[in-house]
């Protein structure tokens, strides 16, 4: 669980922030903000749902108060992937090094992360952190400084990218774990009937992913409980 | 421009402070047994939800989403990797929308 397999671990994630925060330049760009105005942005926030919608709002002359309530609830998420997380890291983790996972504490760190058995050593995290960074930050510049770099087609092939790499995250344990299988199963379903039903669809995808998660959750904890004291829990 | 930076201000804070409290706060081991059963089945429960259906429009048109989405669940079942999983998507979309480019759809 060394800084340097954290840093290859993250690759895919890399990989996928350059598309995504590459967009997130290109649009701030195309609505006239400064080129300091995204890649402040992405310094600062690594987090992707959150900036599209900030940075719109800043767009639109939004109020401090709406934007503050809009950036609360699409990243209400993360308070509960942080409950995760803390419970995973290892024991040795003192308060500093907690304070600066949190900041790296996103969807995909937070899915690579899981998907280690061991606890986890802040090296590890510091790893995974550091390398999607990078993708975060170089993206975003090269975004904001040229729009036209790459063929459209090419950047809409990274867009799968974040989503292949936490099918990869989940498919090894939803084929060791029956009761996993079956949490997954029932999120996905929870989720689709969230996107696909009129007037619901309209919510938040951060307050889908919590009430399709946390359901899913509650109800196999209450059919099958865990044992105490598991392994890698 | 000041109130640009004000913006930016809030937003690192709300997100920051959205990742950091539970992460402190949340340090003890809790000993009810449903709490932890509920917090083992989350990450899944949690990251599911992020991928499906969203996976299948991440992409330009909606059959390469779906072929990659396809390539990565048979390539994921095989336990070969992140990196690769993630690899082998983009290259199926690749293909996909170049044969759509091809006949000009």
């Amino acid at each position: 669980m060394s800084f340097k397999k954290g840093l290859h671990d993250a690759l895919p994630i890399m990989l996928g922030y350059l598309f995504v925060s590459f967009s997130f330049g290109v649009l701030a760009t195309n609505q006239n903000f400064p080129v300091w105005v995204p890649i402040s942005i992405s310094a600062t926030n690594l987090t992707g749902t959150g900036q599209f919608a900030g940075l719109n709002l800043i767009f639109i002359g939004a109020s401090y108060i709406e934007l503050f309530s809009t950036m609360l609830v699409v990243n209400c998420r993360y308070s509960i992937m942080s409950i995760s997380l803390s419970y995973h890291l290892d024991e040795d983790v003192n308060m500093f090094e907690r304070l600066f996972i949190a900041f790296g504490n996103t969807d995909e760190i937070f899915g690579v992360a899981m998907s280690q058995y061991k606890p986890l050593k802040f090296n590890y995290m510091a790893g995974l952190i550091v390398m999607s960074y990078f993708g975060w930050i170089v993206g975003t510049i090269l975004g904001a400084l040229s729009s036209n770099l790459f063929p459209s087609f090419v950047l809409s092939a990274l867009g799968i990218a974040l989503f292949a790499m936490f099918v990869a995250i989940i498919m090894p344990k939803m084929r060791e774990s029956k009761p996993i299988l079956l949490v997954s199963l029932i999120a996905i379903a929870i989720s689709s009937v969230f996107y696909y039903t009129p007037v619901i669809s309209s919510l938040s995808k951060g307050w889908v992913i919590i009430i399709a998660g946390v359901s899913a959750s509650v109800l196999m904890a209450l059919i099958k409980p865990i044992k105490e004291e598991p392994e890698d829990a | 421009m000041l109130r640009i930076i004000i913006c930016i201000v809030i937003m690192a804070l709300v997100t920051y402070l959205t990742r950091v409290i539970t992460l402190v706060f949340f340090k003890k081991k809790i000993k009810n047994r449903f709490v932890n059963s509920v917090i083992y089945y989350l990450p899944y429960g949690v990251i599911s939800a992020m991928i499906f259906p969203d996976i299948i429009y991440s992409t330009d048109h909606l059959v390469s989403g779906i072929v990659g989405a396809i390539v990565a669940l048979i390539i994921g079942y095989f336990k070969k990797g992140l990196l690769l999983t993630a690899i082998g998507a983009i290259i199926a979309v690749l293909i996909t929308e170049y044969i759509f480019f091809l006949v000009g759809f």
